[in-house]
């Protein structure tokens, strides 16, 4: 456990740091307010003129979905952490490679922190406003309805720390990126629309033409919207949801083995920029 | 004439500094390019599994989605003064220094900077209508270009009026409000679908509080050569992207009331 401390100091601080900024966190939750509402209404215009056979998942699955997919927008890897990149830029990234500790485990550690904080106030407020509030001002067919049973909402659990454990990997490797070609520029401009595209916040994946499903389930973005999703209003259950939640950890091993390898090499030859 | 002149400078001063950094340019003009164009992906994802919406066809919602994106990318590249007024005039004491001088504030932040990489949204939009216009088998003769740079010119002032107040408000927030964006980048994901899909109530916000359904909803309309679905008269759909400038104007005239009331950070 001694071993551990110092990166759970590290997540701790991070946390409470984020849960600050109050007033981002509101204005971040009144824009998922207006995005979902509008993607909620275009569904329902879709799904009413199609077939009802047209889509694998119903209105009512694809709208929770459209809520989830907004409450949890912050644990994203949107791009590298602001901090690592304000380091490198500074030179202040030395002072990391001083600590007495893992240096990929303590950014790993911060960047979980710093996404969770994020999400968890904005998620609450979500859930109170489309699971609650909704329903009892009579607009109960664009709510974000409860999970299909207890035993998908003990896997969506499950399948949320592994966003989590995911998101900080694929944070992390753009923090080495970010290390490595010493600005944060060309790292965040390629992640954002992958991950818009990929992970299912632009449409979920199953709206996607059939013969692209099989490649769409297994890629690593997946792991982020998608399969928790899913899991959650019970599209994947039984084997399907353990093969969804072995793919995230899958690809959260092979995140982390790859950002732990190449960051060894960058660090090995660091240029630490002055001033 | 010496305001016209003074732009001009403005402008070749700021494309000359970032053609310093060709690289970066170009780099984000691909960026936005892709960030933007995937909007389309969404819509043909969408089309392919229903076929249609409320007899909408893609090629018809490619076309709103065309319009007004090409609004927002030429309003952004005007306005991007106004977009950081907040952060970096209000909050940092800058605007004490525009006030000085002998021009006016509007003009100043007008010129703060032209960032070319809204070419890479521009050159989407484009290509959207590109898109639209093969799929309608779409015949572009001069009343259309003529209507559809009309409504584009139209939905450059809503989005210019949008950023102009956006910076009102900062005269006391201080800070920018990000909360602005759920109209401007918000904006065009509403104004993306036709109208008759939304709830009765976001459309009287569309079309009466911000007009986003009027400069680009109804011509569109008319350019697809349609009848409103919701009941507006023909003669009104080429008119209705005047509410744009009349938009403009109503911002101008808050952003007037704020520079009165403005009082420096002391920074």
């Amino acid at each position: 456990m001694d071993a551990a401390r110092p990166y759970l100091a590290a997540f701790a601080a991070r946390f409470q740091q984020m849960l600050q900024y109050r007033a981002a966190a509101l204005a971040g939750f009144a824009t998922q307010c207006w995005w979902g509402a509008i993607k909620v209404m275009i569904y329902t215009a879709f799904f009413h003129a199609g077939r009802h056979d047209a889509s694998p998942i119903s209105l009512g699955q694809t709208i929770t979905y459209t809520w989830l997919a907004q409450g949890f927008l912050a644990l994203n890897p949107w791009g590298g952490d602001p901090d690592v990149a304000a380091a490198v830029r500074t030179g202040a990234v030395s002072y990391d490679r001083l600590r007495p500790v893992d240096g990929y485990a303590w950014w790993y550690a911060r960047a979980a922190g710093w996404m969770t904080a994020r999400a968890v106030p904005r998620a609450a407020l979500m859930f109170l406003t489309a699971g609650i509030a909704l329903p009892l001002l009579g607009f109960g067919a664009w709510s974000w309805r409860p999970p299909a049973d207890l035993a998908q909402a003990g896997l969506f659990a499950l399948s949320m720390l592994l966003v989590v454990a995911l998101s900080s990997a694929i944070v992390n490797l753009t923090n080495v990126i970010i290390a490595a070609t010493l600005t944060d520029r060309g790292a965040n401009i390629l992640m954002g629309p992958l991950l818009i595209v990929f992970s299912g916040n632009l449409l979920p994946l199953r709206l996607f033409p059939d013969w692209a499903q099989t490649a769409l389930f297994v890629q690593p973005f997946a792991g982020l919207v998608d399969i928790p999703f899913r899991i959650y209003f019970g599209d994947l259950t039984g084997a399907g949801a353990w093969a969804g939640l072995g793919l995230q950890a899958f690809w959260t091993l092979a995140f982390v083995a790859g950002g732990h390898a190449w960051m060894s090499r960058v660090m090995a030859r660091l240029q630490v920029q002055g001033g | 004439m010496n305001s016209l002149y003074l732009l001009w400078r403005y402008l070749q001063t700021s494309v000359k500094s970032q053609l310093q950094y060709p690289a970066s340019t170009i780099m984000l003009n691909i960026s936005q390019f892709f960030l933007n164009i995937i909007d389309v992906i969404a819509i043909g994802a969408l089309f392919a599994r229903f076929g249609q919406v409320q007899g909408w066809k893609f090629g018809e919602v490619v076309f709103f989605y065309g319009v007004v994106s090409a609004s927002f990318a030429i309003a952004d590249f005007l306005t991007r003064g106004f977009d950081v007024f907040g952060t970096e005039f209000v909050k940092t004491g800058a605007f004490d220094r525009v006030l000085l001088r002998p021009r006016s504030a509007a003009l100043q932040l007008i010129g703060y900077d032209f960032r070319l990489s809204r070419f890479g949204r521009l050159a989407q939009a484009i290509a959207a209508l590109g898109i639209a216009s093969v799929s309608l088998n779409y015949h572009w003769g001069p009343p259309q270009v003529a209507l559809a740079l009309w409504a584009i010119t139209g939905g450059v002032a809503l989005f210019a009026g949008l950023f102009v107040l956006q910076a009102t408000l900062a005269f006391w927030t201080v800070e920018s409000l990000e909360v602005a964006n759920v109209l401007t980048y918000g904006g065009i994901q509403a104004a993306q679908y036709p109208l008759s899909l939304y709830a009765g109530w976001f459309r009287t916000f569309l079309i009466f509080v911000v007009p986003l359904g009027c400069v680009a909803y109804y011509p569109v309309v008319a350019l697809l050569g349609r009848h409103d679905p919701l009941g507006a008269p023909d003669w009104f759909l080429p008119m209705a992207p005047a509410a744009g400038f009349a938009f403009l104007g109503a911002g101008l005239l808050a952003w007037d009331f704020g520079i009165r009331h403005y009082r420096s950070t002391g920074s």
